[in-house]
């Protein structure tokens, strides 16, 4: 992706995420920093810092005191008088601080366990077979904007109750909320208008008539005897869309990059099927897609940090999964990896809501793609291309089929 | 102490309910509607378990699961 802003100089006084340089290869930038200071800083956005050790990113999440999740994207524009505040935030419960987190978190966990989850399972293997079938004869295909892509849009957009035909629609609200973080304060403000604009006709149409999906359910719910405010469910239900597609689809591509570009390790997960579970954890691990972030609630020092309330930080759980003091080895990939204790899904009270239906959709995406192309390679290694920002994912990634 | 006792348990303060627990070790988990784990019964792990209530453990994102040696 390309950035308005200058190119880094040092990435531990001056770093900026949206970099080409951090979308295209991050690891190296984190293995540098962990020897050199663990605790980064930067200027840009108003003032933000960076840690990369394991264990100092599971500090600040278990933190709730010193950091809050207000806002978790970091972008040039920080939440201000027109937002809901503390601690509901923009997009519940993601935004929300406890104890008012936990409340509403508890309202949406049971739509989130393993048994909702696997009746979602067949209907996720078909939009994989038919997304499959789609490429019939063809030797060579996009596998994120042909394949991965598809899948948590449909899946999503099921769960909500949305038309099917608005993932189109989707897909760009996302890459604005999430990737175009280095607009100015005012066009940021126009997009997350549009996109309020989009929710609000879909709760319209809910409301006058109410059906079995997500949206009806928050529309329905009630905390202390009271429905939640409407600003609330389309928080809410943005929330959903945002968290539950770019992340899932990034990691899905980047699965099937890794496995094109190592053909044992493709071999063996497509004769050992029983690999499956484990290596959907090893590739969580190595390639975890969400960074995390926080804005710094009161003035402290944090390991010898200066860090000012209203500062941005960032929480890269890729990085801290990439940490050689928790893991053997971080850089290889072994899809054997019987003990794994990664952070891809965060740590703490702010465990991503949606880890199992990620990890289905994952598991059951690269089965099916494996199932009928077993043998693959990228066309042209320089023609992929990740996201930046704070979801790091393939979103070009030309393979060709054996 | 007797080879093999052993007793895995869960710390409800520190599980935020990521499963995977119950992923590698369905017999020795159990799930409530929100999805927070709990140890089956009193914990205690059938000899044939041990090794799968250690991947419980060492899997643990949250380091929420314990698995102690129980004295006779």
């Amino acid at each position: 992706m390309t950035s308005r802003h200058p190119p880094v100089n040092d990435w531990a006084t001056d770093f900026d995420h949206t970099d080409p340089g951090w979308a295209a290869d991050p690891y190296p930038i984190w293995a540098d920093l962990r020897q050199r200071c663990p605790v980064a800083h930067s200027e840009r956005y108003g003032g933000t810092w960076l840690p990369v050790t394991h264990e100092l990113v599971s500090e600040i999440a278990y933190d709730t005191e010193h950091f809050t999740s207000r806002s978790i994207v970091v972008s040039e524009r920080r939440p201000g008088p027109d937002d809901l505040p503390a601690p509901i935030g923009l997009s519940p419960p993601i935004t929300s601080d406890p104890p008012y987190h936990g409340i509403i978190r508890k309202m949406l966990l049971p739509a989130f366990t393993p048994g909702p989850i696997a009746a979602l399972e067949p209907f996720t293997r078909e939009l994989c077979r038919e997304l499959l079938a789609a490429t019939e004869g063809r030797t060579a295909l996009d596998a994120a904007t042909d394949y991965a892509q598809h899948i948590p849009v449909r899946v999503i957009v099921r769960f909500l109750g949305f038309p099917q035909d608005d993932a189109d629609i989707f897909r760009r609200f996302i890459r604005q909320v999430l990737e175009d973080v280095d607009q100015s304060a005012d066009e940021r403000r126009d997009t997350l208008k549009e996109l309020d604009a989009y929710m609000d006709t879909q709760i319209a149409e809910h409301a006058a008539s109410p059906r079995d999906d997500l949206t009806s359910f928050l529309l329905e719910a009630e905390i202390g005897g009271q429905k939640l405010a409407i600003e609330h469910v389309r928080g809410t239900m943005t929330l959903l869309m945002i968290a539950g597609i770019d992340t899932t689809w990034s990691a899905i591509g980047a699965a099937l990059w890794h496995l094109a570009r190592h053909p044992g390790d493709r071999r063996r997960l497509a004769e050992e099927p029983a690999l499956m579970d484990t290596a959907v954890e090893e590739f969580l691990r190595a390639y975890a897609p969400v960074t995390m972030a926080r804005l710094v609630a009161k003035d402290f020092d944090f390991h010898g940090c200066p860090l000012k309330e209203g500062d941005w930080l960032l929480l890269p759980f890729p990085a801290a999964n990439r940490d050689p003091s928790v893991f053997d080895d971080p850089d290889v990939v072994r899809l054997d990896r019987a003990r794994n204790r990664h952070a891809a899904f965060g740590l703490g009270r702010h465990r991503c809501l949606g880890s199992n239906l990620a990890r289905m959709e994952l598991r059951v995406a690269l089965q099916e793609w494996l199932a009928r192309y077993p043998d693959f390679e990228l066309a042209d290694p320089a023609a992929v291309t990740w996201s930046g920002g704070q979801v790091r994912g393939p979103r070009t990634l030309p393979v060709r089929l054996r | 102490m007797t080879a093999g006792t052993f007793r895995v348990h869960v710390d409800q303060d520190k599980c935020q309910g990521h499963n995977r627990c119950y992923s590698v070790s369905p017999d020795l988990f159990d799930l409530d509607e929100l999805g927070m784990s709990s140890e089956v019964g009193d914990g205690l792990v059938p000899a044939g378990l041990i090794e799968a209530a250690r991947l419980a453990v060492d899997n643990c994102p949250e380091q929420a699961i314990s698995l102690t040696a129980v004295r006779p």
